[in-house]
């Protein structure tokens, strides 16, 4: 069934000189439309970590995509950008510290217990910014000017300018396959997909699963908050739906649209989701709900895609008597040799 | 007394109104096997899950090597030198024979959590690896999938599992449970080598295996621990006797 290795390269590196050349020919329109997948596919890749490789159905990723953007806004000066150097730095500061607090919290539980405790907390974030004056409500908050890449006076990067913007997030992108494409191979992705599997077992091997979990949750919140930060830039605005469970559902839309298994599946799972968005929303007026059924018929038809999300929710993964994960996920397969 | 590997005080554990292990203390000696007997329910396994940590008692205490662990995890005491296999088989089933045993090997590695390099082909994982399915006698079904094995196979694959993380202190619940005649006459063997340089708690319910192997016995009945010394002097202890093992056991 797998197409063979060799043609799944060329076919990669086609797609990847056809995203470095896309600029030459695409209208400006394009270009912000592909820069916004981009950052959405980083969002999701990094998703799958925690859900695909991690096995833990988290619906708070959209909160950490959405707080970096909130703070590029509050660290912006009201007359010109915030530098890059400092702000960027900061918003993954901030995200690293809440994701630390939110999963040493929400990973003591299991199962369908940590999907509703991640959703209550994502609300948490949501209704932080939604009722209080800090960000100014649920009104949101502009970021009138674009973060300055700047080094001694010399300005690197223009982020206003439309083709610059979207080699940025192509380069994030890239950046942020590569790091979950490593850490998955390496020996901290192993441990994390044993803990998945059988977490009983990976913890009487002396795998410390809690702190293994709480490193990639981490770890993942930051890859979403690179994203979120120029996704912010972007738009130039961030208001409390940018961190709302919606955009976690969506997320984990796009993840097993993707496919749980791979590192690049939800990647193309943003860009399908989108895409089709982008057709339905300029043809059809009631595109949400085509959107909706197609969404759904899709789900149904992929193999494996829901039922192996459903298995990660509702197994409980500390019955010393289950043998969870059984037959159902081949990712965490290793090679040897 | 330096080659105590494993030395237990008063545990005990109650699971609402049931005492399931009422206090009971135990020592397991380097280069010997201690094995546990007692009927269904007697609180073997919970005995064994508190002392691997995966249980915490009500009250009593665990030491490993000398060193208080009561508090500890199962992952640190695993760190600490303890390995246990479980009543019911407990492995990756998903991946090759090989990656299971590859996995135990890299959970006691000083790699096991780098974020880079290639899991699978670090030669020093990989030879620990392949040294402890030969050990136990696998080696030959390195690549199948773990849960294509035999019953026998994946047991096999379990202790395999247990020696690639080179453990002092081995916990074993009922290995035998479930082979077949020559399966088990291989494991005997393979228990009886093991215990040199380690210590061995061995839980068990096949008899004849027991007195081939143990150096030290501990009946345990309805949480309480009736007796225990060396297997003659337990066969000859009349409580025993009316308590477990029946007149014609013996
Ligand atoms: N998690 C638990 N919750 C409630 N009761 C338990 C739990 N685990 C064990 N028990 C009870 O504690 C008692 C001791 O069980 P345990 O499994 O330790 O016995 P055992 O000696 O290993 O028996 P067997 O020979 O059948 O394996 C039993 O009555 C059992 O039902
Ligand atoms: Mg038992």
């Amino acid at each position: 069934m797998t197409p063979p290795r060799a043609l799944t390269r060329s076919l990669l590196a086609a797609l990847l000189m056809a995203a470095l050349l896309l600029p030459m020919i695409a209208p400006t329109y394009y270009l912000q439309f592909f820069a916004k997948a981009m950052l959405l596919a980083i969002v999701a890749a990094s998703l799958n970590l925690v859900v695909g490789f991690g096995g833990m159905v988290s619906l708070c990723h959209g909160a950490f995509f959405g707080l970096a953007g909130y703070v590029l806004a509050l660290a912006s000066p009201s007359s010109s950008g915030a530098s890059l150097w400092t702000s960027l730095p900061l918003a993954l500061l901030v995200v690293a510290i809440a994701a630390a607090l939110v999963g040493a919290l929400a990973l003591r539980t299991r199962g369908i217990y940590f999907i509703m405790a991640t959703l209550a907390f994502g609300e948490m974030f949501f209704y932080f910014f939604h009722d209080t004056r800090v960000a100014n409500g649920s009104d949101g908050i502009y970021i009138y000017f674009e973060p300055e890449i700047v080094i001694a006076g010399w300005r690197l990067v223009d982020l206003g300018n439309k083709t610059s913007f979207y080699y940025v997030a192509l380069a994030s992108l890239l950046l942020a396959i590569i790091v979950i494409s490593t850490l998955v191979r390496s020996p901290f992705g192993a441990a994390l997909m044993a803990a998945r599997d059988n977490e009983q077992r990976a913890r009487s091997l002396g795998f410390p699963v809690f702190r293994i979990r709480l490193t990639a949750f981490v770890l993942a919140a930051v890859l979403a908050g690179i994203a979120g930060y120029f996704s912010a830039s972007q738009f130039g605005f961030v208001a409390p739906q940018t961190l709302g469970w919606h955009v976690s559902a969506t997320l984990l839309i796009m993840v097993v649209l993707g496919g749980m298994k791979s590192v690049l599946g939800p990647v193309f799972g943003a860009f399908v989701l989108l895409g089709l968005e982008e057709i339905l929303k300029s043809n059809i007026e009631h595109w949400k709900l085509i959107e909706g059924v197609i969404v759904i018929a899709l789900v149904f038809m992929l193999p494996g895609g829901l039922q192996h999300l459903a298995q990660l929710a509702f197994s409980d993964r500390r019955a010393p008597a289950g043998q969870p994960g059984s037959g159902a996920s081949r990712a965490g397969r290793q090679h040897h040799g | 007394m330096a080659d105590i590997v494993l030395s237990a005080r008063h545990l005990t554990k109650r699971f609402g109104g049931l005492v399931a292990v009422s206090d009971v203390s135990i020592d397991v000696h380097r280069d010997e096997i201690h094995a546990v007997i007692g009927p269904n329910g007697a609180g073997k396994s919970t005995l064994v899950n508190l002392l691997s940590g995966e249980i915490t008692p009500g009250e009593g205490s665990v030491h490993l090597a000398g060193k208080d662990m009561t508090a500890r995890s199962p992952d640190q005491r695993a760190r600490a030198g303890l390995g246990r296999s479980y009543q019911k088989t407990t492995i990756f089933p998903d991946v090759s024979v090989f990656a299971n045993a590859r996995l135990a090997a890299q959970a006691r590695s000083p790699k096991a959590l780098r974020f880079f390099g290639d899991a699978g082909r670090d030669p020093v994982i990989n030879a620990q690896a392949a040294a402890a399915l030969s050990e136990a006698g696998i080696a030959a079904h390195a690549d199948t999938p773990a849960r294509h094995l035999s019953h026998g196979g994946q047991r096999q694959l379990e202790i395999a599992m247990v020696l690639a993380t080179t453990p002092s202190i081995l916990l074993l619940d009922e290995p035998l449970a479930g082979m077949g005649p020559a399966e088990a006459q291989d494991m005997i063997a393979l228990v009886s080598r093991l215990r040199n340089g380690r210590g061995i708690l061995l839980v068990e319910h096949d008899m004849d295996a027991v007195f081939a192997l143990a150096d030290r016995l501990t009946v345990m009945a309805d949480g309480h621990v009736i007796a225990t010394g060396t297997p003659a002097q337990v066969r000859a202890d009349p409580a025993v006797r009316v308590a477990y093992l029946g007149e014609d056991c013996l």
